[in-house]
């Protein structure tokens, strides 16, 4: 048997400690993909912290100024049904609902989302080189298949994506991510939550050594009159974003005065160019505009052959899902294109 | 009245309850005491030679019993044709832990086995490999000046080989008036049943086994085993009672068979050992495949010239060959024909059929080309193929045994509204999808084998027949019941078919959809021999109850004799065997078929589909909406399961035509989507609205039932007819499949 240690927490300061000291400590929650990293035979814990007790991380409860904590340890599911989620955040509700499968959704929590694991064929591979699991050995995703890769912000050591739906929604929020670690707690906001692969592959994310996601703030502005989620996949459930685009517009006499586009599936982490959103504010809401829009948001945009058409089709997909958050009434399950 | 009253029921599976409530049990279910858990281990590179195994690690994990490799194994035998199995193409088959040789990424090189799963598992993940690896080639395209004609051999009987060529091609291609050379290119695909293959063997002393095994042929897996591990053919027992989907993976024996029972035999104990879905992608597949097409026409729609040549992968040590080309001359009688078939030997592992194998692969190309010369022509593409329909099969100069072809057009046609398709000139939009119809026609060659089957009617009135043949999940339990039942004028429940165990009666191994024809006559003729029997003692009864009635003055209706003029005379079956001293009454019998009669005719099951498919213009996204397949494939015996059959070969042609495809990295040496999240299947949501008809068809000469077999024809024309459909609406025509997001930006 493949022997580790395994402990319930009791409190986070507990949890924390317990991750803190063992040099192969994790922290599990959901466990959706821990678990298959486990049997894939990559990663190696040898002391398992379980988060389930923690009742205090699995509360979605207002803040004073209008906005939302979402608890770490809510499911996937239970926040995006919830009622709040719904009525103040539609765009957060409905990209959680367009990710993995009901059941996933119903294990998976809220700070496990954010810690998915990039996705790419050649890590989930323990056989194949890959600079993330191992590095120098070399990414064969470059000259292999990259068909699921990056187009954006890739580096020569790693061109994996970032899978998570549910933060394509929080990065076009703006939400802050809270987190509590061995040298206390902290604020990150979502921009600078996930990184770049740069020459470090193997870290996807900035949290520090033991540090636990507590909850996931969201600001008062939500977007509920119009916002989209476009995802685009080589089937209509259960596969990653080959493109995806969380669109949030506040519109006043015809004219965009407040625009959010963060776009998935392109990059090691939820993309998003403040410029791009700043020419559509006193704009008319037109296909032309929001072509403007996806030329800043694509400056520089890069293909790898069986990836290239992601420009292309990320471009068309931040038209179309610009016209979709006009009329969220009209938009489809599953956020498939519609109009 | 009481002939036919099961066959053509809608009935649903008998053990359709058993299997929802989880009471089903399957190969790797079966927990007999003192069990010990083999894990398999694969080489992770392509070509070589292993040149150490360091077993230090893997041996001190607590449980693990004995490890299995190369050079610690029982003895295997040194000849090929002792590897052989039932669906073994010509060449030398693969022979696990053989030798320090690797041929192919994934290659199965030891088992470990322990006390628990979890902890053959962790050995197998510490079991140090030193390679030497060689230098390989996997990839196809690069490699098609190598392309060689296939061996010849026992499987080129069933699925032949090209026939030569007819008139002068090239100059009737050069004079026709329209014109299309098509480049179609599709990869590898993995069958995926949901079961892993698995085998538990019960070591029962004395030399004996009984083997649960995933499989699609119980007698084969027992005469593989019982070749290799020199037992008796008697002492083998394999068992088979549900199978979780074959597709034809089962078709072989495959390794986890040979490991399993290699570890029984040596540590004499009961043994499991079961894949991981990583490893269901390590054996037989459908094969990579290119093919050019080149057909021309007249300016009035004729079909003059006809040029298919395809190009498939296979392994360095066998010739999988299957039917790719020779399905556009039976079906358009053009005079000028030249076809070719080539394959080109890898470093992969051999291909293996997988449902409706080469037909589908074949179809797809010749489908889509005649669409394209149709577009050419101005022609609707129906009109086309009815311009061109073959009233007899002029490739191999012989008459059909029945072709309802036509009345599958005709009614396909009508349900799905196909005069409403608009030509693929004018664009049919819905808000910024396009939407486009299209068809296509499929065909499928009807096998004839030897079958045995036998029935038996016991004192308390049951009727058992049995055969080795095993139920994949179609519905073929159900549909023997309802033959065995039809025979002797039974209900159902009376009737108990006892199959998936080698001890039955020889079945070949199911698949090609010949089961129903080849299992169900054995049945009927068992069943028969059985009346026969019945009526005889009957005839002997005291009192003589039928008086001097001949056997073709009776019936069997109801559980009884009767007399057909007076049914008010009548004998009860279980009379007669008190009558027999309450001893039940056997009878056996093989169906041998009339080959010399049916190689008069070219027999084959038809279809057509007809497919709306919606594409978002500037995005590419395809949806199915809507489809219709009619089925002409003889006497259908059972609806209900026969339409469910065709649903999932309808989806099976979504998924071919929109979906699946293992990804080769040629540079690694292997296949990169390993495992049913990566490797796209369609999910629900990819389904819309599917019909099927099925068109009455009769036909006398391919078996005593008139029936087809309904396994491969519901895929064949569906993948094709989507590709259509796609090109009608956006008057792209894509040739390398499955069709992509991105392929129409």
């Amino acid at each position: 048997m493949n022997n580790f240690n395994y402990t319930k927490a009791e409190s986070i300061d507990q949890a924390v400690s317990a991750v803190a000291t063992q040099s192969e400590g994790q922290f599990i929650a959901g466990g959706t993909n821990l678990i298959d990293l486990w049997k894939y035979d990559l990663t190696h814990p040898e002391m398992l912290v379980d988060l389930n007790g923690l009742s205090e991380l699995k509360a979605i409860s207002e803040l004073p100024d209008g906005g939302l904590r979402l608890g770490a340890l809510v499911s996937n599911n239970a926040t995006a049904y919830h009622p709040l989620v719904q009525e103040r955040y539609p765009l957060l509700s409905r990209t959680i609902l367009a990710g993995a499968t009901a059941q996933i959704r119903n294990s998976a929590t809220n700070g496990g989302n954010l810690l998915q694991r990039t996705r790419c064929y050649y890590f989930y591979d323990a056989a194949s080189p890959c600079n993330k699991r191992n590095p120098g050995s070399g990414c064969p995703a470059i000259t292999g298949h990259n068909r699921l890769h990056a187009i954006l912000g890739e580096s020569e050591h790693c061109i994996a994506v970032y899978p998570s739906d549910m933060s394509v929604a929080l990065a076009a929020l703006e939400a802050t991510v809270r987190v509590t670690g061995p040298e206390g707690a902290r604020e990150i906001p979502i921009a600078d939550f996930h990184r770049l692969p740069g020459a470090e592959p193997a870290r996807d994310n900035t949290l520090g050594a033991g540090e636990l996601i507590t909850s996931i703030d969201l600001p008062s502005t939500g977007f509920a009159d119009h916002h989209s989620y476009l995802k685009l996949r080589d089937r209509n459930s259960y596969a990653f974003a080959l493109v995806s685009v969380a669109t949030g517009l506040e519109i006043e006499g015809g004219r965009i005065r407040n625009a959010r586009i963060a776009l998935g599936g392109v990059a090691h982490k939820p993309w998003r160019v403040p410029a791009a959103e700043a020419i559509l504010v006193d704009k008319a809401p037109t296909p032309e505009a929001f072509a403007e829009a996806a030329d800043l948001l694509l400056a520089g945009a890069t293909g790898y052959g069986h990836n290239d058409f992601k420009i292309e089709l990320a471009r068309r997909a931040i038209i179309r899902n610009g016209m979709m958050a006009l009329d969220p009434s009209t938009q489809r399950p599953g956020a498939q294109p519609s109009l | 009245m009481n002939e036919h009253e099961q066959i053509g029921q809608p009935r649903r599976r008998i053990e359709g309850a058993r299997k929802v409530t989880g009471q089903a049990k399957y190969a790797a279910e079966y927990n007999v005491p003192d069990l010990l858990y083999g894990y398999i281990v694969n080489s992770t590179i392509t070509r070589g030679r292993i040149t150490a195994i360091d077993e230090a690690a893997a041996r001190s994990v607590a449980g693990v019993v004995e490890i299995f490799h190369h050079e610690r194994r029982s003895k295997l035998p040194g000849f090929d044709v002792i590897y052989s199995d039932m669906d073994a193409p010509p060449g030398s088959p693969f022979r696990p832990l053989y030798d320090a040789n690797i041929r192919f990424n994934g290659q199965p090189i030891a088992l470990v086995v322990a006390e628990t799963f979890e902890a053959a598992r962790y050995a197998a993940s510490l079991l140090n490999i030193h390679y030497e690896e060689e230098s390989f080639d996997v990839d196809l395209l690069t490699n098609l000046a190598r392309a060689r004609k296939p061996s010849k051999g026992l499987a080129t009987l069933i699925k032949p080989l090209p026939p030569g060529p007819r008139g002068d091609f090239e100059t009737a291609y050069a004079q026709a008036d329209a014109r299309f050379e098509g480049h179609f290119h599709h990869g590898s695909q993995h069958h995926n049943p949901l079961e892993l293959f698995a085998t538990t063997t019960v070591y029962e002393g004395d030399g004996k086994l009984t083997i649960y095994d995933k499989t699609q042929g119980t007698t084969n897996s027992q005469l593989y085993v019982s070749n290799l591990f020199g037992l008796s053919f008697r002492d083998v027992r394999v068992i088979a009672p549900f199978v979780g989907g074959g597709f034809g993976s089962g078709l072989r024996p495959q390794y986890q068979l040979v490991l399993c029972v290699m570890a029984a035999l040596q540590l004499r104990r009961n043994v499991r050992v079961v894949m991981d879905r990583a490893q269901m992608f390590t054996f037989g597949h459908r094969p990579e495949t290119i093919q050019h097409t080149r057909f021309g026409a007249t300016a009035d729609g004729k079909l003059t010239a006809i040029n298919h040549v395809a190009l498939a992968e296979t392994s360095r040590f066998e010739d999988y060959n299957e039917v790719v080309v020779n399905h556009a001359n039976m079906l358009y009688p053009a005079d000028n024909v030249a076809l070719d078939y080539k394959l080109v030997p890898l470093d992969r592992f051999t291909p293996l059929d997988m449902r409706a194998p080469g037909g589908s692969t074949g179809m797809l190309a010749i489908e889509t080309t005649m669409d394209q010369l149709a577009d050419q022509l101005g022609i609707d593409p129906l009109e086309f193929r009815l311009r061109n329909y073959a009233e007899r099969d002029v490739s191999a100069d012989k008459p059909y045994s029945s072709k309802e072809l036509r009345e599958c057009y005709r009614q396909g046609a009508e349900r799905f509204g196909w005069s409403e398709r608009k030509p693929t000139a004018e664009v049919n939009r819905r808000g910024n999808r396009l939407v486009g119809h299209g068809m296509s026609s499929g065909i499928w060659d009807v096998i004839a084998l030897p079958g045995k089957a036998s029935a038996e009617f016991t004192a308390d009135g049951k009727l058992i027949v049995s055969s080795a043949v095993t139920d994949n999940g179609q519905g073929t339990y159900t549909v023997m019941t309802q033959i065995a039942a039809d025979e002797l004028g039974l209900p159902l429940e009376a009737v108990s078919f006892q199959y998936g165990d080698s001890r039955h009666p020889l079945s070949p191994i199911q698949g090609g959809s010949y089961t129903t024809a080849v299992i169900g006559s054995a049945i009927k003729a068992a069943c028969r021999a059985l009346r026969s029997k019945l009526f005889k003692l009957a005839q002997i009864m005291d009192g003589f109850p039928l008086g001097d009635a001949l056997p073709e003055d009776v019936r069997f209706v109801d559980g009884a004799i009767v007399l057909k003029k007076d049914p008010f005379i009548r004998v009860s079956l279980t009379d007669v065997i008190a009558f027999n001293h309450g001893k039940s009454v056997t009878a056996s019998k093989s169906n041998i078929p009339n080959i010399f009669r049916l190689k008069q005719y070219t027999r084959a099951a038809h279809a057509a589909s007809f497919v709306e498919v919606e594409v978002d213009e500037q995005l590419g996204i395809i949806n199915v909406t809507r489809a219709v397949t009619a089925v002409a494939a003889g006497a259908i015996m059972n609806p209900h399961t026969a339409r469910s059959q065709i649903l999932g070969g309808m989806v099976w042609g979504i998924s071919m035509a929109l979906h699946e495809e293992t990804l080769l990295d040629v540079n690694l040496g292997k296949y990169i989507n390993t495992d049913l999240g990566e490797y796209h299947l369609p999910v629900h949501a990819d389904i819309h609205d599917l019909d099927v008809i099925f068109v009455e068809e009769h036909d006398d000469v391919i078996n005593e039932l008139g029936a087809k077999g309904i396994g491969e024809i519901g895929v064949i024309s569906m993948a094709p007819a989507i590709v259509n459909a796609v090109y009608n609406a956006t008057g792209k025509l894509v040739q390398v499949f499955p069709i992509k997001v991105g392929d129409l930006l």
